[in-house]
């Protein structure tokens, strides 16, 4: 079983995350890529600037593998989640989880996105077109 | 005795510093911290953040010891 993941301020190689993935035993790959799209609720994007508390970071990134891994061994994952600033179509994150059939595979990349929404220590402040920047808050309540 | 309190994103923008190291009496908790800290912002933060004691998500009744490095978070965006 490998497992592995980290907050990298470099680009994402996502064919070096396949690799390292890659096993005779394994069947299925499944590779969640996230990346900067070029409007958000309307308003066009130019980048996001993506921080982190990296040291915690690492610990809540690193945490959420080893749990997935164990919920769905055997399983082979790694995963790379990127801070600084991206332009549009830049990879800020991403997974790949390779098991011995399909199903594992992608509930676990499901499993995986999910929880580091909600409890990874990382934070996006997008660029919008107007030259204006903001910190993203999911949580704020949306008035039409 | 002295704690380090970590501020990222919007609350660093906040306080205008991401790093206070801040005198609190013995015995006080997460919670008479937050506060603290609130009111050297004018409470410009929200009244019950997210926080981590030591890299760890913790709870507001948890008693802080000198050099506690405690994390106020805003709501996380990643992905």
């Amino acid at each position: 079983m490998t497992v592995r993941s980290a907050v990298v301020d470099r680009p994402i190689d996502c064919a070096a995350l396949l690799a390292e993935v890659a096993d005779p035993s394994t069947g299925a790959t499944a590779l969640f890529v996230g990346t900067v799209r070029e409007t958000n609720l309307g308003r066009p994007v130019t980048g996001i600037e993506y921080a982190a508390y990296t040291a915690m970071a690492e610990r809540e990134l690193a945490a959420i593998a080893r749990d997935t891994a164990e919920q769905y061994a055997p399983l082979r994952l790694a995963v790379e989640h990127r801070t600084g600033t991206l332009g549009l179509g830049e990879i800020s994150i991403a997974i790949a989880a390779a098991h011995a059939h399909r199903g594992p595979a992608m509930d676990a990349m499901r499993d995986i996105i999910e929880a580091v929404k909600v409890r990874v220590p990382i934070w996006k402040r997008e660029h919008y077109a107007d030259g204006s920047r903001e910190w993203v808050d999911p949580t704020a309540v949306l008035v039409p | 005795m002295t704690v380090t309190v970590l501020l990222f994103a919007s609350f660093a923008d906040v306080l205008g510093r991401s790093r206070i190291e801040l005198a609190i009496p013995p015995g006080a908790t997460v919670g008479d911290t937050v506060a603290q800290v609130r009111a050297t912002a004018a409470d410009r933060l929200p009244p019950q953040p997210l926080v981590a004691v030591n890299e760890e998500y913790a709870r507001y009744d948890r008693v802080l010891v000198a050099g506690d490095e405690l994390a106020l978070i805003p709501p996380v965006a990643g992905g």
